[in-house]
């Protein structure tokens, strides 16, 4: 299954970047991807995954940007 | 009193930081821990955020992060005694991220208004009542009414009421077009006047409208070469600049004699300051963001950067003939009687073929206009290969190809039209021929010529009608090359053909209306689909699909693609040569942290700017 969520406050491509090749490291997770300009985080994982995989994602977000906000969309 | 948002907190950080550091300029304070406490001030008011983030991305593992290279060189300045420049720095890097982050934030609401289609409800009626619901809740077969100024929410068929829709965030076509019922409507248009009832075709997620908005937001993740090439590049730059940084405030004191280590440690704090990479790496998939928006205002999708880069590279242009260059339906171009009027002959053909549904009698028919009374035609018989025969009104007519005429014994006319003729005889007697045929779309021509003048070596048609045809339209339009009577795997084969006449770095297009030539799409370096306003079938198979179904907006895709380019190549020349230059001459004691913040957040906000020129879509004059 497919979830998107929007980070808000992603000023930075670089950032955005970062994010990105992080979330993808998850183990168990399909595909992962961080659109900076319209700063949408998709993860993709099978459906009993998601919900650790959402977590670790948002801890990862937590880490490398505090500032930024993981919204669900 | 109003919550302040994060940008008007910036704002007074950055004002109340710049007052104290003009008060500690203007104002001659004595004693030394006086001014440098007025100066800590300024610099803790204006950088403070920096130093705190450098700190805790440190904790985390990050050490090459633009936060800690300003705080690094910023603290830097002041432990060599240079305040004013340390402050200096911090303030116009704070004021440089400000614009940066407002420029962002302007793009992407300009990105995202053109993408302003999702429709947030659907007036389902249930139980004879209107409800207001979100539109995936909405089934297949029931029944919505879209008021004026309502976005269509679903694909669905007008069953009441008639309206004109603007269609422009689909088609960038401006002229609305009109429904009524037993039409298509397709979701993301806005109906402009009349109340419409309409039945749901599609759920939501399948309606073009949930298609179109998926396809634009994940244009993103298929990277052009210059992304890749940039990202990578900022892997190295950051690392390889603080390198030099410590090189040059390390050896030129050890080396030379008499070098004083303030000036070689200040040298060196510049090049910190310049290393980071933002200005590339926030512009160049800026501009490409802007080149996609840009097109998809103008009626074509284009799935990802690296397809619009490719596209300004297209050297063979391969089209389909049906349905691409033409309009894929049959009319009548001419009528010509050989006795009597051509409303006559046109009322004995549609009469003697008013029993047959194929393509020929039912465009014979459409041109008659008028209703057929069917008590006037008696006796229909279809002779296999050659036509009708049936008796009109008591009289015997035959309509029907050559070979009609040949059983007829008439004698056989030279034929030089490209399309289908039909000959028409009543007793024995010929009566005139009319002419059938798939007519050329009215842009056609022009599509050839302006992708020609826009540096295309060679245009291609392949076809599977006949010869005589499909050289008629190739010549008619201006082709360069025509390949007819194909098989649908006969296309691949050309194709193949043709790839062993391009030069390397060419690209080859195949143009075509998604229905038999999905091989070919996918062969192609780019495939570019006739959308047909919700053909499935093209939009997956396609790289490109128009929308509007007109051939010309292929030159248009490719002059919003050589923009793009051109953008993007002065942004990474603009970018890379004011911190090239600021680093030479910050390494030869010429620059000051002034300059290399400039060379920083100066550039990234003006290579930004120069990235939202993508969006504009210019109008080349025909």
């Amino acid at each position: 299954m497919k979830k998107a969520f929007r980070l808000v406050g992603l000023d930075f491509p670089n950032c955005a970047a970062k994010i990105e090749a992080e979330v993808q490291k998850i183990p168990g997770i399909t595909a992962a991807s961080v659109n900076f300009m319209t700063t949408k985080m998709t993860l993709e994982a099978e459906r009993e995954a998601m919900p650790a995989i959402v977590e670790q994602a948002t801890a990862i977000v937590k880490k490398l940007e505090p500032d930024v906000e993981v919204v669900k969309a | 009193m109003k919550k302040w948002n994060a940008n008007q907190k910036r704002i007074a950080r950055i004002a109340a930081g710049g007052i104290v550091f003009v008060t500690g300029l203007l104002i001659p304070f004595s004693g030394y821990w006086v001014r440098l406490g007025v100066f800590l001030a300024a610099f803790l008011l204006a950088g403070g955020d920096v130093l705190w983030k450098a700190a805790r991305n440190i904790a985390h593992g990050q050490v090459f992060d633009e936060n800690f290279l300003m705080a690094i060189a910023s603290v830097g300045a002041f432990i060599i005694g240079e305040y004013p420049e340390g402050v200096a720095v911090m303030l116009f890097y704070q004021v440089g991220e400000l614009f940066q982050s407002m420029a962002v934030a302007k793009s992407r609401k300009s990105i995202t208004d053109l993408m302003d289609i999702r429709p947030d409800y659907a007036y389902v009626l249930r139980d004879g009542e209107p409800e207001k619901v979100d539109p995936d809740e909405v089934e297949i077969g029931e029944l919505i009414v879209i008021k004026p100024g309502e976005k269509v929410p679903l694909d669905a068929e007008v069953t009441e009421g008639s309206s004109m829709l603007d269609t422009a965030a689909l088609t960038g076509e401006s002229v609305p077009r009109e429904a009524g019922p037993g039409d298509a409507l397709l979701s993301g248009c806005i109906n402009l006047n009349g109340v419409l009832t309409a039945r749901v075709t599609k759920e939501y997620g399948e309606s073009t409208v949930s298609k179109i908005l998926d396809l634009v937001e994940n244009a993103g993740s298929l990277k052009s070469r210059s992304e890749n090439f940039i990202t990578k590049f900022a892997r190295y730059y950051t690392p390889a600049v603080v390198i030099l940084a410590v090189l040059l405030a390390v050896i030129p004191p050890l080396v030379l004699p008499g070098a004083a280590w303030a000036d070689w440690i200040y040298r060196a704090l510049t090049f910190l300051v310049i290393s980071c990479p933002c200005a590339l790496v926030i512009s160049v998939p800026l501009s490409f963001f802007g080149g996609l928006g840009a097109a998809s205002r103008s009626g074509i999708l284009v799935k990802g950067s690296n397809y619009l880069e490719a596209l300004a590279q297209a050297e063979i242009v391969v089209f389909d003939k049906t349905g691409t260059l033409t309009q894929g339906v049959f009319r009548v171009q001419e009528i010509r009687p050989a006795v009597g009027s051509p409303e006559q002959l046109l009322e004995l053909a549609a009469y003697a073929e008013s029993y047959s549904n194929h393509p020929i009698s039912l465009s014979l028919k459409e041109a008659y206009g008028k209703g057929l009374d069917s008590t006037r035609v008696t006796d229909v018989q279809e002779i296999a290969g050659c036509g009708v025969v049936a008796k009109v009104d008591g009289r015997q007519v035959a309509a029907g190809n050559q070979k009609m005429l040949a059983r007829l014994s008439l004698p056989q006319p030279e034929e030089h039209a490209a399309g289908t003729v039909v000959y028409v005889a009543a007793e024995g007697v010929y009566q005139g021929s009319i002419l059938i045929a798939d007519q050329v779309k009215p842009d056609a021509a022009e599509a050839i010529r302006s992708l020609k003048n826009a540096g295309v070596r060679q245009t291609v048609m392949l076809t599977g009608d006949t010869k005589r045809i499909g050289e008629q339209v190739a010549g008619q339009l201006g082709l360069d090359q025509a390949f007819t009577e194909l098989l649908p795997g006969d296309k691949v084969a050309k194709v193949e053909e043709l790839f062993a006449q391009k030069t390397e770095k060419g690209k080859l297009v195949f143009v075509g209306d998604g229905i038999n030539d999905a091989p070919v799409l996918a062969r192609a370096d780019l495939g570019a689909a006739m959308g047909g306003l919700g053909s499935d079938a093209a939009i997956e198979a396609a790289d490109i699909v128009i929308m509007t179904d007109e051939p010309s907006r292929l030159a248009d895709a490719m002059a919003i693609s050589r923009r793009t380019m051109g953008i993007v190549k002065e942004n990474i020349v603009f970018a890379l040569g004011v911190k090239l230059l600021v680093l030479i001459l910050g390494a030869a004691g010429y620059a000051s942290m002034w300059a290399a913040v400039f060379a920083d957040v100066g550039v990234s906000v003006l290579a930004i700017l120069n990235a939202m020129r993508a969006l504009k879509i210019k109008k080349e004059p025909a």
